[in-house]
């Protein structure tokens, strides 16, 4: 990897007032989760017998790992079908996957009532094959750790002749320095499995959540209710991945004032282009199979939000990024990706939480306010902790906007974020 | 990988349930003719299950009727009362409760086995595999798993057990049946319930539907409803007769059996990946 843009740390400071509300936000939402767990779900949640599920499956965990694909579709393009023309995209990618996953599993301990019991999917006598949960729980916790060591070599490259840890723990920094050396000289050879078994690992359980509610087939609209939901989970998943990078990619470029990189982006939007394509056709002809378009006239809100769904996260920025012109600058290729991503976020959340109606149910489902602020502290501390790794680790490709300075230790602040304690 | 070993999984847990189906286990017909709404069922089903202390009068407060009830963590059957639109004296009252399938959406869906079909016909429950992650509560079509959202350590999904432990190990019945009158409550084998069922349809064309909620729906149910009135104006939802796993594990199965597939992916794309590295050493 001695490309021109070569990643680096980012070298502006944390503390600024966009951080601290991020800070803020996140303590908030540590708050809120003690409250969860010293008084229980039923009085931090408005969550019933009817409606088991809520935000913190919808939003934090099939959200969070729907708007985490980057990670694998980036290093399919980037590794596997060697297009290293997208190699700057691929560590911020790695490092918005690597939290987003952490930070889903983060919310699914708010979730879940046994917490503590999470590892039990781990024991093979409770190995129950037949659950799409089962698989979806393998897929995750493997994905996850594969997601970690893909970041190894960041580290490595960060720390390795480096390390220097603060007071007691001096003692620790050869043998720290000896483990990363051996990551070094290990995981080059060995990166090819991870990098392939994350993509196959993605592909199973990005689709298996689409499976998780085909188990309700009497409880979901069948606006969204279709036998085919794995398959667009995974087309939907794949456009949120490439649409998640671009978005991404510039949104950090300007907080943290680096060139955009409009032209490898714009090429990029090309791969959306196809996946949100073929995502569309694939939805269209199944919901006119189906015959569902009678469901459109039901009344409530489920059929405008199906039809923004449609609309405004997959039709427009279709249109939007077939013009060259709009591809070509970088506003326009961020309201594209933006749409996509908000566009499959809203998707979750339809069939999550809209689209669920039980029978039986009096009052739709809405999230309480404590549900809300750990769904919004798990967000921010998301980002926060984003902010932190790219100014500690060399993620983002070095602009040509930020006078060359060399980058000194101290610049480095030791915060980390509230969640990691 | 992980891939294989789920598959290993997965046949396994088919065998265990082509086996577990073959088994004429027990059920219960409902015959809401005969209910009085009593609720002493309730109150039965309390004391066994150590739901609540509450003295059997409070079982009597007829204002309990005036909203239909769904099942809760302190109550795992519940007596609801249906008026009959032209005729204001008279009521169906129907008693709910977890149905018992023969082929359980709950157990499919949950990823510990924590709920169980027992060969003898009663989907039972294991508190200490369960993670709490309430897909049981997802995938139940008749919505009758509660969860303890109060308990804030050990929370445990509330659902009628069919009194396992009374009936395998004490032989005893189900202690709601015990306290109804036979011809209301009737516990037997669910073969031996089905005969009863047609017969007594036979027997009184005038009084029942020709309609055993139960027999077909969703694949089958150990507890089964014998009515006067079409079930939907009783609080009973209507289902096809395909077993909701047969939605969902074919799909999977056929996806990831023996983990094939995403070997297969694997292999792909480890092969696409050194076509590619070698194209660019040329």
């Amino acid at each position: 990897m001695s490309h021109a843009g070569h990643p680096i740390s980012v070298r502006r400071g944390l503390l600024t007032p966009g951080a601290a509300v991020l800070a803020g936000l996140a303590l908030i939402g540590l708050g809120a989760a003690a409250y969860r767990f010293l008084f229980g779900i039923g009085a931090a949640s408005n969550l019933s017998n009817q409606y088991p599920w809520g935000i913190w499956i919808g939003i934090d965990v099939a959200s969070g790992v729907a708007l985490a694909a980057g990670g694998f579709t980036s290093a399919a393009v980037a590794h596997i079908f060697h297009q290293h023309k997208y190699e700057v995209l691929v560590r911020p990618a790695l490092l918005t996957a690597m939290l987003g996953y952490t930070f889903a599993v983060l919310g699914l301990f708010a979730d879940l009532g046994r917490f503590y019991n999470i590892w039990h999917p781990m024991i093979p006598m409770m190995w129950q094959g037949n659950s799409v949960l089962f698989e979806v729980a393998m897929c995750v916790m493997v994905y996850l750790n594969i997601l970690y060591i893909e970041f190894l070599p960041i580290v490595c490259e960060r720390f390795a002749g480096r390390v220097s840890l603060p007071g007691p723990l001096r003692a620790l920094n050869p043998m720290v320095e000896r483990a990363l050396r051996i990551a070094q000289a290990t995981l080059g050879k060995m990166m090819f499995l991870f990098i392939v078994g994350g993509v196959v690992l993605s592909c199973m359980h990005q689709s298996s959540l689409g499976s998780l509610l085909l188990i309700a087939p009497y409880k979901v609209n069948p606006l969204w209710y279709t036998p085919v939901m794995p398959m667009l989970f995974l087309l939907s998943a794949f456009s949120a991945g490439f649409a998640m990078v671009i978005f991404e990619s510039l949104l950090s470029a300007w907080t943290f004032r680096l060139a955009p990189e409009t032209k490898v982006l714009a090429s990029y939007s090309r791969f959306l282009v196809v996946f949100l394509g073929v995502y569309l056709v694939a939805k269209g002809t199944d919901f006119v199979i189906r015959d569902a378009y009678h469901s459109l006239l039901a009344g409530g809100i489920a059929p405008v939000m199906f039809l923004v769904e449609i609309c405004a996260g997959i039709v427009l920025p279709l249109l939007l990024l077939v013009s060259p012109r709009v591809r070509g600058t970088a506003l326009g290729l961020f309201a594209a990706s933006g749409l996509v991503v908000g566009g499959v976020l809203l998707n979750r959340v339809n069939v999550f939480l809209v689209a669920f109606r039980p029978p039986y149910a009096q009052t739709p489902y809405f999230p309480s306010l404590v549900e809300s602020l750990i769904t919004l502290g798990l967000i921010s501390a998301l980002v926060l902790t984003y902010r932190v790794f790219v100014t500690i680790f060399p993620i983002l490709p070095a602009g040509e906007c930020v006078p060359a300075r060399e980058l000194a230790a101290e610049d480095i602040p030791a915060e980390t974020e509230p969640y990691a304690a | 990988m992980g891939s294989s070993v789920a598959g290993a999984a997965f046949a396994q847990s088919a065998l265990a349930e082509s086996s577990a189906n073959a088994e004429d286990g027990y059920g219960m017909l409902v015959d809401t003719t005969e209910c009085i709404g009593c609720r002493k069922c309730e109150w039965a089903c309390a004391q066994e299950n150590k739901l609540s202390d509450k003295p059997v009068e409070a079982f009597e407060d007829p204002s309990a009727f005036e909203e239909p009830r769904r099942m809760t963590a302190d109550a795992y059957t519940v007596v609801n009362r249906y008026d009959i639109p032209d005729q204001p004296a008279q009521h169906t009252f129907v008693k709910a409760q977890c149905m018992h399938c023969l082929r359980p959406a709950c157990v499919s869906a949950c990823l510990v086995g924590a709920l169980r079909r027992q060969p003898s016909g009663q989907v039972t429950y294991d508190a200490w595999k369960c993670m709490g992650c309430r897909y049981c509560m997802v995938a139940c079509p008749f919505q009758v798993p509660a969860y303890q959202y109060d308990n804030a350590l050990t929370p445990v999904v509330s659902k009628c057990n069919f009194c396992f432990n009374r009936v395998q190990n004490e032989g005893k019945m189900p202690a709601c049946a015990d306290m109804c009158p036979p011809m209301c409550l009737t516990f037997a084998k669910r073969s031996e319930l089905l005969r009863l069922a047609h017969q007594k349809i036979e027997a009184n064309p005038d009084r029942y539907l020709d309609h055993v909620y139960g027999e077909h729906e969703l694949g089958g149910t150990a507890w089964m409803y014998l009515t006067s009135r079409p079930v939907t104006e009783l609080g009973l939802l209507e289902f096809d007769a395909k077993a909701i796993p047969d939605r969902t594990e074919p799909m999977q199965h056929a996806i990831f059996k023996m983990g094939v597939p995403p070997m297969l992916l694997f292999g792909l794309l480890t092969v696409a990946m050194k076509t590619f590295e070698h194209k660019e050493e040329e």
